[in-house]
């Protein structure tokens, strides 16, 4: 007996779709979007309606088998937004209520290392967010970045720039996703450009540059070029420390 | 007030501060130390910046792969003294410039609120005296933290031979502090630095000690006393320009690991530099393997438990430079192997070559849900083509190091880049003149 779910591919639609398959007894091989076509050799084609009610339920329960650590890594695997990454979720959260003691540690178990291991992709998502995002001040005071993350992990990283730069006004946006955040000196709320062309290539226009900027880049990519030892280049560890896919935002990496 | 500061400082910024840069960051780049770990510090209100802690955030990478994640800087490349391996000795012909205690500030400040750093490392050539030039340099962390509000990594360099009331203030500004002892034996140093010698540089490192426990012991009674120091010090030892083996370098790193407050130790080849001093050995390229051999003894003694005499010994008092030390350590004992993955202790499981800390630490974890076979240790993580020839498990293969000799191992695991260690090792193998 095959079945399949069908959800809105949210959070909650997710654990709504746990507690739907524990109380009707069906468990899905496989996890869709309402609207997609199901695979051939089904029998049974389920609809899971989100409920918040369902979903904190189950939300409570992972409250009372899991620790922080654990939960953090749920969170973090949801929005690495990789495909199947929804089931993998579904199998874990089965398997945490199935056994009587935490699978957190079983690394045997595939399903458990693969999430641990998509988990560490997604906080070494952030980490390159908080080394590679370059601010560019603009006309009027705010320093404006874009980034374009593999895995949607900028909002893990807020927490660290409004601590970091709780003085300045600062605009972090995702190119990839089109959104990001701007931070007004209290706190960091989520926008939406409705233009965003001068930040596709990286560099804020000449006119909205604020009058230093300029200079400030100069120096920086004079000083990153001081930097590197002739006698000891090493263009394949430079590579994979820093990653092609950031040099597009990166002032020092720009001709 | 920052603002009114701030329009006035950039008249000076132009052409000039440009070239000084330059120039000066030419002079600091072949200090190695680069951390920016080991103080968690949150915003103060207000002010600008942070500390993360944990390993610290490297911001950018240079062209020969090092990071960059302090703006690693000169106050002066002028210097009275005349360190045969040191580009800024006073002999040699090269652009000379000053930064201003305002100019560097903006500087900094200007970097990190674009994100480019982490904060500020800052190092002096030696101009008139050693007080003189550490007070000029107390005074740069003292405007960036006080006047600036400053909350980022601070790593200070102290001047060998400074007194002992600098380190005092200087220590309540930085995080970390670092002396360099560049070469690991007094009469090498006297050699290569007349001017210099290890007293100069054990007294501060000792300073720096005292007043790291001092504030620590304070801090317990008083949970307001400023801290000092907080991520402690490091060192530096220069790599191939004196004939010291790894023995006696690796020795000495563990002797000073044994200081509380001494977290790392650098190891920097030496890049030839100053080719014209007789005194020096001649090098066409800096001992690049060798040194990546250091670094690798290092961590074994700082996070797999190793001992410096386990690593290297009299018999064996160079590392191997074809395979790394803790393989070498495991064909040198062969009687230990194998070991079975599931039942050893973690302290033995961190000896296999192949498995690393991190891995170590989920097969520990992992074994007690149900023994564990070659696949799985694969998908943990586990480097097989080494760990094959010392471990058991539930259904391994039979070729460990028992059956096929230690030398057969050791020829399969030899590094293939055969190319490049031969060159390297021509040019380890050189006789250093008297």
């Amino acid at each position: 007996m095959n079945a399949v779910f069908f959800y809105d591919k949210t959070f909650d639609g997710l654990l709504s779709a746990v507690f739907q398959a524990y109380s009707t007894k069906r468990f899905p091989d496989r996890l869709l979007k309402v609207g997609d076509v199901a695979p051939m050799f089904i029998d049974e084609r389920i609809t899971v309606i989100t409920d918040p009610d369902q979903a904190g339920r189950v939300w409570t329960g992972l409250l009372n088998k899991t620790d922080a650590t654990v939960r953090n890594m749920l969170g973090y695997v949801w929005l690495s937004e990789i495909s199947g990454s929804d089931e993998l979720l579904f199998r874990y959260i089965c398997k945490t209520f199935d056994s009587k003691h935490t699978v957190a540690w079983n690394f045997g178990d595939a399903d458990v290392l693969e999430l641990t291991k998509i988990a560490r992709k997604v906080a070494h998502e952030a980490l390159y967010i908080k080394q590679f995002v370059r601010f560019q001040k603009s006309a009027d005071g705010i320093y404006v970045a874009p980034i374009h993350p593999e895995y949607n992990a900028l909002p893990l990283t807020i927490a660290h720039f409004s601590d970091r730069f709780a003085d300045q006004q600062w605009v972090i946006y995702d190119t990839k996703r089109k959104y990001g955040y701007y931070y007004n000196l209290h706190e960091a709320v989520e926008i939406t450009l409705a233009d965003d062309n001068n930040l596709l290539n990286g560099r804020l226009n000449d006119t909205a540059m604020d009058d230093d900027e300029k200079l400030f880049q100069q120096l920086w990519k004079s000083y990153f070029k001081a930097m590197a030892i002739k006698e000891r280049l090493n263009p394949r560890l430079h590579r994979h420390n820093m990653p092609t896919r950031f040099w597009r935002y990166l002032t020092e990496k720009r001709i | 007030m920052w603002r009114q500061k701030n329009a006035y400082l950039c008249i000076n910024m132009n052409e000039a501060v440009t070239e000084k840069l330059r120039v000066l960051a030419e002079s600091a780049k072949y200090d190695v130390s680069c951390a920016s770990s080991g103080t968690v510090r949150r915003n103060q209100s207000g002010g600008l910046g942070n500390t993360v802690g944990g390993m610290g955030i490297c911001h950018s990478f240079t062209e020969d792969g090092r990071c960059i994640s302090l703006l690693k800087i000169m106050l002066t490349n002028y210097c009275i003294y005349d360190c045969a391996y040191c580009i800024n000795r006073r002999t040699n012909d090269i652009p000379r410039a000053t930064l201003s205690v305002s100019e560097l500030v903006e500087l900094t400040i200007e970097f990190y609120r674009r994100n480019y750093i982490e904060g500020l490392f800052l190092s002096s050539g030696v101009v008139r005296n050693p007080d003189y030039t550490m007070e000029r340099m107390v005074r740069v962390v003292k405007d960036l933290r006080t006047v600036h509000r400053f909350n980022g990594y601070i790593h200070l360099k102290s001047i060998p031979g400074c007194s002992e009331e600098l380190i005092a203030e200087a220590g309540l500004y930085a995080d970390r502090m670092s002396v360099n002892l560049e070469i690991p034996t007094e009469q090498n140093l006297k050699l290569l630095a007349p001017e210099k010698d290890h007293a100069s540089v054990f007294a501060p490192m000792r300073y720096i000690q005292q007043g790291m426990l001092q504030s620590i012991e304070d801090r317990r009674k008083f949970r307001h006393t400023p801290r000092f120091v907080p991520a402690g010090q490091s060192t530096q030892m220069i790599v191939g320009v004196s004939p010291e083996n790894d023995m006696q370098i690796l020795t000495l790193s563990s002797a000073l690991y044994k200081r509380s407050s001494m977290k790392r130790v650098y190891y920097s080849g030496f890049v030839p530099v100053n080719d014209y001093d007789k005194r020096l050995p001649t090098l066409t390229q800096a001992p690049l393997v060798r040194e990546n051999r250091l670094y690798q003894a290092d961590w074994l003694m700082r996070f797999y438990r190793f001992r410096a005499d386990e690593i290297v010994d009299a018999q064996h008092p160079n590392l191997d430079i074809d395979i790394d030390p803790k393989l070498a350590w495991a064909l040198r004992h062969p009687e230990l192997f194998p070991v079975d993955v599931n039942t050893c202790d973690y302290l033995m499981l961190l000896r296999v070559p192949g498995i690393g800390v991190k891995s170590a630490n989920l097969i520990v974890a992992a074994r007690r849900y149900g023994r564990l076979n070659a696949e799985q240790l694969k998908k943990i993580g586990i480097v097989m083509k080494k760990a094959q020839y010392f471990i058991t498990c539930r259904e391994l293969p039979l070729l460990t190091v028992q059956e096929i000799s230690p030398e057969n191992v050791r020829k399969a695991l030899s590094e293939p880049r055969k190319q490049k260690l031969l060159h390297n090792r021509q040019q380890l193998s050189l006789i250093f003149p008297d």
